[in-house]
């Protein structure tokens, strides 16, 4: 208790003063364009930073209206950490504690491990009318959100019984950080991979126990417990990269963003020595593309009108031309251009009561694009993104590997390289 | 144009630095009938030119007792009567490696002799309360220092002179004193306005002007001795510390840094200037470099930290009247009766001591004035407040503000400002609480306000009342906006545009000397927007 009152809350880094004021973030906020009460990026980052400095009052709550979408940082000419500043600010002058509901909302896999558990039960229940405006009532879960589904064998134990064993027979390997996502609700993803990266002759294993990696945390504000399993998760991730020199790959883009960027500006851990080894699938499998060390072959009766989605921490990655590349390379799809928009979900921000109107007012113009390009289905990198386009369109959604796995023809691919 | 010349004041007060203005609220307290003349606008001299430091009197303690104990009971006054000007943040004299460790005892002793309160503190405690300090220190005083926003302190003692009926003419310059046998019984004026000259006619006429005051002495046919001394500081973008840093040693070159609202200031320099430099307030290079070098010892975050400005300013230092050469300057109060010294009545000067003892002056300076006027008043400046530091009647519900609303930083900023005066500009309309200056929090509402109830004549003036265009971008984004109100609101709409780029070149100014790094990036963008977008040229100059 005594070590906190002498905390510095005044030590920030400077990287704020860089601002020149264009504005150019303010513009590209997508928050601001539909919600009047939130200050802006230049107002909220680095302006507001320089206040909070001279007295911690003008600290805002409205700074919860961010979506970390970092838009603002892709667009800043400077390079100002406008998202970080402002999750920073929020961490360390925040007074307001998490709600019952934060935590349920945050603690993916804990909720993911009891949920999955009972998936025959909880399905059904909280996707009823009635447990949805009760959810609302009490815990101010928007009525209009449908949770994902839960699977009834969590991909983790899958693995375990039908594919780790198999996985040895491999000369090359790989690591996958499979995400709360994957193992609780959707392990068709993971199998997906598999049956990709066994195609393409690596073998695929699972890290020494992989925790959440901690965006709902950070989010709402739990941050002990986020900086906890980070510091886990870099351990584990050590023991693939360094140890055993085997790359780790994810298919979720905001886990590997989080991991990659968030620990060390966010949580301060440090991730030197597995950040250029911790990638996302779609751009490690396009590097061995490109460089020549892979083909993949894909069946011939494969047609699909597509359109991708660029979730914004792709956006700020500078990573979705891998995915998009990838999906150009199958010879039947037809592919559509989005701009590039944010949905409006942010992960565990459009689930709250209170951010319902502007996450929808956000998404409106890219549900629109969607709604009018004629496709059979958009594909996306990012779990929460396709959850808020599958209830706010009329589309399915579609991860590009699950797109990959269904038009490659596996048989041909693996002949390639076995002879 | 003599339609003045029925009316005859008490006092005429030269001047509107916190010395004048201070002098115009004792007298109007005291009942007398008051006329403050400024040639520009108030603190634009040497009160706003300085570290704005509530001293603690620490600095003087080892060599100038009366100094340092005239500080230390006017820093306890000011945190009375004006704490909406004062920030209370408490200052550290630091000892490093490269210092004498045993000058900490002789200080310590010095202060506890002036009555200042000291506490010698661990050097991992000083590392621990003031994070920003220079982690190699192996000593640290805790001194009763602060910061004080002299803009502020001068407008409020002007605004209760204005209270208590004295009458306040900026843009005003003295050009003559009239003068009947050995008598000064008026001064000549001309109205920078409407370039007109006016003459009234006073009682007593008190010379106020800081340095300029040997000018006006001049124009009644005495001499002062000033020796003008020049001070340089830098602005540092925003608060690095949030103590005031002093080194534990005798005073030297850029030892002291203070943070004052958004930024932090290191200085100063001390450089003899001739008279005829006075107007001319350049900083050098060298000036600059050795700011930064003694700074870094200070807070080593200076280093990487952009700097907004550099300024300078004028000490009005007097020599004694039996040391012409000047050798044995002194930093105390200059008390003058031109009766006494020169044989020439009704007419005084004030001048010498420091923003810290303006209050005292004044109290000294009136006291003069009323013996001669045969006026029987005590003075009061000492226990009442200036407005806007009076106490809140509900401070609680002011502590448990719900904070939800994008009006909160204009709101919070104008609190700051204007202590609670506040409760006069915001009505919580959308418009009127949208932000002119985005740095500094200024809305709509209050560059109104500042228009109508603070004397503004100009955007440098309303930069005074209101912190526009004193934030990183300099006036980028606010210059234009708060010239567009302020000709919306004044009838000199013809001048806004020569307004606007004087504005933009005393800016300048400041920036010109540290012009590198983010500083430069961000002065070429303005230029893109003045001269780029809106056509303004530098002969609107």
């Amino acid at each position: 208790m005594k070590k906190e009152m002498f905390e510095p809350f005044n030590s920030s880094d400077n990287n704020f003063e860089q601002c020149v004021k264009c504005t150019i973030c303010t513009v590209y906020c997508p928050v601001l364009e539909v919600n009047p009460d939130y200050p802006g990026p230049k107002q909220s980052g680095p302006d507001g930073e320089r206040l909070r400095l001279k007295d911690q009052n003008f600290y805002d709550e409205s700074l919860k209206l961010c979506l970390n979408c970092k838009r603002c940082e892709v667009a800043c000419p400077h390079g100002v950490k406008i998202g970080d500043i402002i999750q920073l600010a929020r961490i360390k002058y925040s007074k307001k504690k998490p709600k019952v509901r934060d935590m349920i909302l945050a603690n993916t896999d804990i909720v993911g491990t009891m949920a999955s558990t009972f998936a025959p039960i909880v399905n059904p229940i909280v996707a009823l009318k009635p447990v949805r405006l009760m959810m609302d009532g009490v815990l101010k879960i928007d009525h209009h959100r449908i949770f994902p589904e839960y699977a009834g064998m969590r991909f983790e134990t899958w693995y375990r019984r039908y594919a780790a064993s198999k996985q040895t027979d491999f000369k090359k390997h790989v690591s996958y950080f499979h995400g709360c996502y994957v193992n609780y609700n959707f392990p068709k993803q993971g199998k997906d991979l598999i049956k990709i990266m066994n195609a393409a002759g690596y073998g695929v294993h699972l890290l020494e126990k992989e925790k959440c990696c901690g965006v709902a945390l950070i989010s709402n504000g739990l941050i002990k417990q986020a900086t906890k399993q980070a510091r886990h998760n870099v351990e584990a991730f050590k023991k693939s990269i360094v140890d055993k020199n085997m790359p780790v790959i994810s298919t979720s883009s905001t886990c590997i963003f989080t991991i990659r960027d968030e620990y060390p500006h966010l949580l301060g851990v440090k991730n030197d020595e597995i950040r250029n080894e911790s990638e996302l699938a779609t751009r490690f499998l396009f590097r061995l593309i490109d460089s020549g060390k892979l083909k993949l072959v894909f069946k011939k009766d494969y047609r699909k009108r597509i359109a991708y989605h660029t979730p914004c921490h792709m956006e700020k990655l500078g990573w979705s031309v891998y995915s998009t590349a990838l999906l150009k390379m199958i010879p039947g799809i037809d592919f559509v251009s989005l701009e590039s928009r944010c949905c409006g979900i942010a992960g565990t921000y459009g689930f709250k009561k209170e951010n319902y109107k502007t996450s929808q007012g956000v998404g409106k113009p890219l549900f629109d694009q969607i709604e009018s390009s004629d496709i059979d289905f958009v594909a996306t990198d990012c779990e929460t993104c396709k959850w808020q386009i599958e209830m706010s369109t009329t589309k399915k959604v579609e991860h590009p590997i699950s797109i990959l796995a269904e038009a490659l023809d596996v048989e041909a691919t693996v002949k390639l390289w076995q002879k | 144009m003599n339609k003045n010349i029925s009316k005859e004041y008490d006092v005429i007060i030269i001047g509107g630095g916190a010395t004048g203005a201070g002098t115009a609220r004792d007298c109007a307290m005291r009942g007398l009938s008051v006329l403050l003349v400024e040639r520009h606008d108030f603190a634009a001299g040497a009160t706003g030119r300085n570290h704005g430091l509530l001293h603690s009197g620490a600095r003087y303690a080892v060599t100038d007792h009366e100094s340092a104990a005239e500080c230390i009971k006017e820093n306890m006054i000011l945190r009375r009567i004006a704490n909406h000007c004062v920030e209370e943040n408490d200052g550290l004299f630091i000892t490093l490696p490269e210092d004498d460790i045993s000058f900490q005892s002789q200080f310590v002793d010095a202060c506890k002799t002036a009555g200042i309160g000291t506490e010698i503190i661990d050097p991992d405690f000083a590392r621990h309360i003031e994070p920003s300090v220079n982690p190699n220190l192996i000593g640290a005083v805790k001194v009763p220092d602060g910061s004080v926003d002299p803009f502020r302190l001068t407008m409020s003692n002007a605004l209760d002179a204005r209270i208590h009926g004295a009458v306040l003419l900026t843009q005003h310059e003295v050009t003559g004193v009239v003068k009947e046998q050995n008598r000064v019984t008026g001064v000549e004026l001309f109205n920078h306005e409407i370039k007109e000259k006016v003459k009234y006619y006073g009682k007593i006429i008190v010379n106020a002007g800081g340095i300029w005051g040997h000018h006006i002495a001049n124009l009644a046919g005495v001499s002062i001795n000033m020796f003008p001394a020049k001070g340089s500081l830098l602005i540092f973008g925003h608060r690095v510390n949030k103590m005031v840093l002093n080194r534990c040693r005798k005073p030297a070159n850029a030892d002291i840094l203070v943070p004052g609202d958004t930024i932090c200031l290191i200085g100063t320099t001390s450089e003899r200037i001739p008279y005829d430099q006075i107007d001319n307030m350049f900083v050098s290079r060298k000036d600059v470099d050795v700011l930064i070098r003694e700074g870094v010892k200070l807070s080593p975050a200076l280093a990487a930290t952009r700097i907004l400005r550099a300024y300078a300013g004028v000490r009005p230092l007097v020599a004694a009247d039996n040391d012409p050469s000047g050798r044995s300057i002194s930093r105390g109060i200059v008390l003058l009766d031109h009766q006494e010294r020169d044989g020439l009545s009704g007419f005084i000067t004030i001048t010498g001591g420091k923003l810290m003892t303006y209050r005292l002056m004044a109290e000294e300076a009136t006291d003069l004035i009323c013996k001669k006027l045969s006026v029987d008043k005590q003075c009061e400046t000492a226990e009442k407040s200036l407005p806007g530091a009076e106490k809140s009647e509900h401070p609680l519900s002011i502590a448990t503000e719900k904070v939800y609303t994008g009006a909160n930083i204009s709101q919070k900023s104008a609190k700051d400002r204007h202590g609670t005066l506040a409760k006069n500009i915001s009505n919580g309309d959308n418009y009127e609480d949208s932000l002119v200056c985005e740095c500094e929090g200024v809305s709509i509402a209050e560059v109104k306000y500042a228009v109508n109830e603070l004397h503004v004549n100009d955007l440098i003036d309303l930069r005074r009342r209101t912190r526009v265009g004193m934030g990183t971008c300099q006036g980028e984004l606010c210059a234009c906006r708060a010239a567009g109100l302020l000709c919306e609101s004044s009838e000199k709409s013809g001048k806004a545009k020569d307004d606007l780029a004087n504005f933009l070149q005393e800016r300048w100014k400041g920036m010109l000397p540290i012009t590198w790094g983010e500083g430069i990036n961000e002065i070429q963008f303005t230029s893109w927007i003045y001269e780029g977008i809106y056509g303004l040229k530098p002969d609107n100059n």
